[in-house]
């Protein structure tokens, strides 16, 4: 017998481009039951090895064919503390499903993401959270700073190993770029606030608005008597391209963009006091997930008009598959192979226009990937009332600069030994975006995990 | 430096000033003028009251030497931000001059405070409390005459008084530092939504500044900036009115 993959339901686009619910409605129990019976439990899973944070993919998918939940949720909490978040935001395409047998076999994998969110939504709806024993407490206290993916992570691994963790965070609500980047109509915050519940029953104390580098610095915190630190604030400084015209009034950073809407709630306004520029034309210039968010966002806020800009083509755009699906079928427009030149204003310094210029894929550069060539005499002009730029982050310079004994690369990154994320300095590590540039949530989970691993031995052998 | 605060659960996030401090206590002091929602909301708390958000200091700290003589100049809502700034010089061994402007007497604070940290203390109002009804910028152009010699000049207020005491120093060329008052949200470098343009290029005010040499910035640009919100400002002030007293 043959079982077709389950289809996640969806809302109607037409309706769900006009609010901020969630457009993914997750499987029924029955259809996640089928789903799983699909799953091999290879001998030798591939899946295993494409999870960042090594899930036991079989055990889970297997527990869930037998119907029993409760041992299904605990089997993936073993080594993933947030799986509402990854069975969500993960690119399971280039990650666990990419390496499934059956994918090999047939070309099409187990939803395996999918099973990740029914089984954690199964958990919340019923109420009844797990908590893994903990271990006496170790004495050992740690500093986490950044409560982004790679943050929480770490707090929740040593704190099942107990040790005393706090996390340090800068922005008034626990998530990073879970809280303040990625919507609520792919990651409801209630979903991400019950996960942060969580890890506080772990006994993860977390202390907010607090800039380490400014309220205190890593040396103070040391003085405090934290024994390991690590290091995980993100890729939160946006990028601009330093075009004429960029700071005219309603140009955006994505990351200023998506933290009205997101975090400060301006979609609400005037509920909540926060307001942003709500456009009638709006462009967004890149092809990362972060652009496909901002585009989505700006059509749900009442744009008629809502376009992508990218450089190159569609097979270049980073963006999930998933993400670009969803915009295509909410009437976002895609100008790919276009770049802006300048914006123009009108008396009042506010964005009127932009000039833009056509390419086309010459040589591959040296990612790999074919470097775009402008093509002469092709600039035209178009009006837009709202410019978002999300052409990446770097990363956040404020704890290197008050930490001068960190090692710093050329783009800004902490400089780590990627087999232990230990960074030059004894009892100091570090992961995510802040050693990797912009990357994805589940890698940030991955060095999280890794990192506190290093980070309970480091402390086990006293060596402190 | 600054701190960013938020009023209530659904308020937004705004800077002001740390004006004073007391490391025994571990209090900071911030004064904020009315304006609009945050600060309404902020003037309704009693005693005793919570913030949800009090983070900072944030930017960086002001260039506090022994330059010789300095003008602190300040408007309204900078009469408290320019009161640290004038003590630090002052203990720094500077000859301090200190002008104030307010629109009305009214507005005029911590005279005593200014007083003891100021060589000499002008205050001007467009009422007629006060020595002057004289814009501060002519005072300060004057003063430059009159006075033998001012080695820089610290401008903290409204935009337009800053961009003015930048335009009245710069034909004679005296350093003129402003600290910028931009929009934030976060003020920690993550949005740019206060960035400025100083000597040609873009830079964040929460993290390179507030602090930035008055001749280089582009004012209109910053002009614009300010005024992004301006209805919606409007908008939420008179929906929390409309709450408030119905």
């Amino acid at each position: 017998m043959k079982i077709p993959r389950q289809k996640m339901p969806e809302r109607e686009p037409e309706k769900r481009n006009r609010d901020f619910g969630e457009v993914n409605k997750g499987l029924e129990v029955e259809a996640a039951v089928l789903e799983a019976r699909r799953c091999w439990d290879c001998a030798n899973p591939g899946c295993v090895s494409g999870c960042p944070v090594s899930i036991d993919i079989p055990s889970f998918i297997k527990l869930i064919e037998k119907r029993d939940l409760v041992a299904s949720i605990r089997k993936i909490k073993e080594t993933n503390s947030l799986p509402a978040i990854c069975g969500r935001v993960c690119p399971q395409e280039t990650q666990c499903e990419i390496v499934c047998n059956l994918r090999k076999a047939t070309g099409v994998p187990v939803a395996i993401g999918n099973l990740e969110r029914f089984i954690s939504d199964f958990e919340r709806r019923e109420g009844q959270v797990f908590l893994p024993e903990i271990p006496p407490s170790t004495g050992s206290r740690v500093a986490v700073i950044g409560a982004g993916p790679a943050g929480l992570t770490v707090a929740g691994e040593l704190a099942k190993k107990g040790h005393r963790v706090t996390i340090f965070e800068a922005l008034h609500i626990a998530g990073g770029v879970l809280v303040y980047g990625i919507p609520e109509f792919r990651l409801p915050k209630a979903i991400l606030k019950a996960e942060v519940d969580y890890l506080q029953k772990l006994g993860v104390e977390l202390r907010m608005s607090f800039v380490v580098g400014k309220t205190a610095t890593l040396e103070d915190l040391k003085r405090d008597g934290y024994d390991a630190f690590f290091i995980g604030t993100g890729a939160g400084l946006p990028n601009f391209m330093r075009i004429p015209g960029e700071n005219l009034v309603g140009v955006y950073s994505a990351n200023e963009y998506l933290t009205r809407v997101n975090l400060m709630r301006a979609y609400e306004f005037p509920v909540y006091d926060t307001p942003v520029v709500r456009g009638k034309r709006a462009a967004v210039i890149g092809g990362g997930n972060v652009a496909m968010d901002s585009v989505r966002t700006a059509k749900r806020l009442g744009a008629e008009l809502a376009a992508i800009i990218y450089r190159r083509s569609r097979q270049e755009m980073p963006a999930r598959d998933e993400e670009v699906k969803h915009a295509e079928e909410e009437g976002i427009e895609f100008h790919l192979l276009t770049t802006p030149l300048r914006y123009f204003g009108d008396d009042k310094g506010r964005v009127k226009a932009m000039e833009c210029l056509r390419m086309e894929l010459g040589e591959p550069d040296s990612s790999g990937r074919r470097k775009p060539v402008p093509i002469p005499g092709s600039e035209f002009i178009t009006q837009v009332d709202l410019v978002v730029v999300a052409i990446g982050q770097s990363p956040n310079p404020l704890i290197a600069q008050t930490t001068p004994e960190l090692r710093v690369g050329k783009w800004g990154n902490l400089e780590v030994d990627w087999k232990t994320m230990a960074t030059g300095i004894p009892g100091v590590f570090a992961g995510g975006d802040i050693v990797r540039g912009g990357a994805t949530v589940i890698l940030a989970m991955g060095d999280g995990r890794l990192a506190a691993a290093e980070m309970d031995r480091y402390l086990k052998n006293g060596q402190r | 430096q600054f701190v960013i605060v938020m009023s209530d659960e659904r308020g937004e996030r705004i800077p002001l000033t740390i004006a004073d401090w007391d490391a025994k206590r571990g209090s900071v002091t911030s004064i904020f003028m009315l304006v609009g929602t945050s600060t309404q909301k902020l003037s309704l708390l009693k005693a005793g009251d919570d913030l949800p958000v009090y983070v900072g200091p944030l930017g960086r700290p002001s260039d506090i030497q022994n330059f010789g003589t300095v003008v602190c100049a300040g408007g309204c809502f900078g009469i408290a931000a320019i009161y640290p700034i004038a003590r630090a010089l002052k203990k720094a061994g500077n000859r301090v001059l200190t002008l104030i402007d307010v629109k009305a007497s009214y507005l005029f604070y911590w005279e005593d405070k200014l007083k003891k940290v100021s060589d000499r203390l002008f205050v001007s109002a467009r009422d007629s409390r006060y020595d002057s009804k004289e814009y501060i910028p002519y005072k300060l152009d004057s003063l430059l005459k009159e006075e033998k010699k001012v080695d820089r000049v610290v401008a903290i207020g409204c935009t337009y008084l800053m961009y003015r005491c930048a335009e009245a120093t710069r034909p004679a060329g005296v350093k003129t530092i402003v600290s910028l008052n931009p929009i934030m949200v976060d003020g920690t470098g993550m949005c740019g939504a206060c960035r400025v343009t100083a000597d040609g290029k873009t830079k964040f005010a929460c993290v390179d500044g507030p602090d930035f040499d008055g001749h280089t910035i582009d004012w209109p640009e910053l002009f614009a900036r300010r005024k992004s919100y301006f209805d919606d400002e409007v908008k939420s002030l008179c929906a929390f009115e409309r709450e408030r007293f119905s």
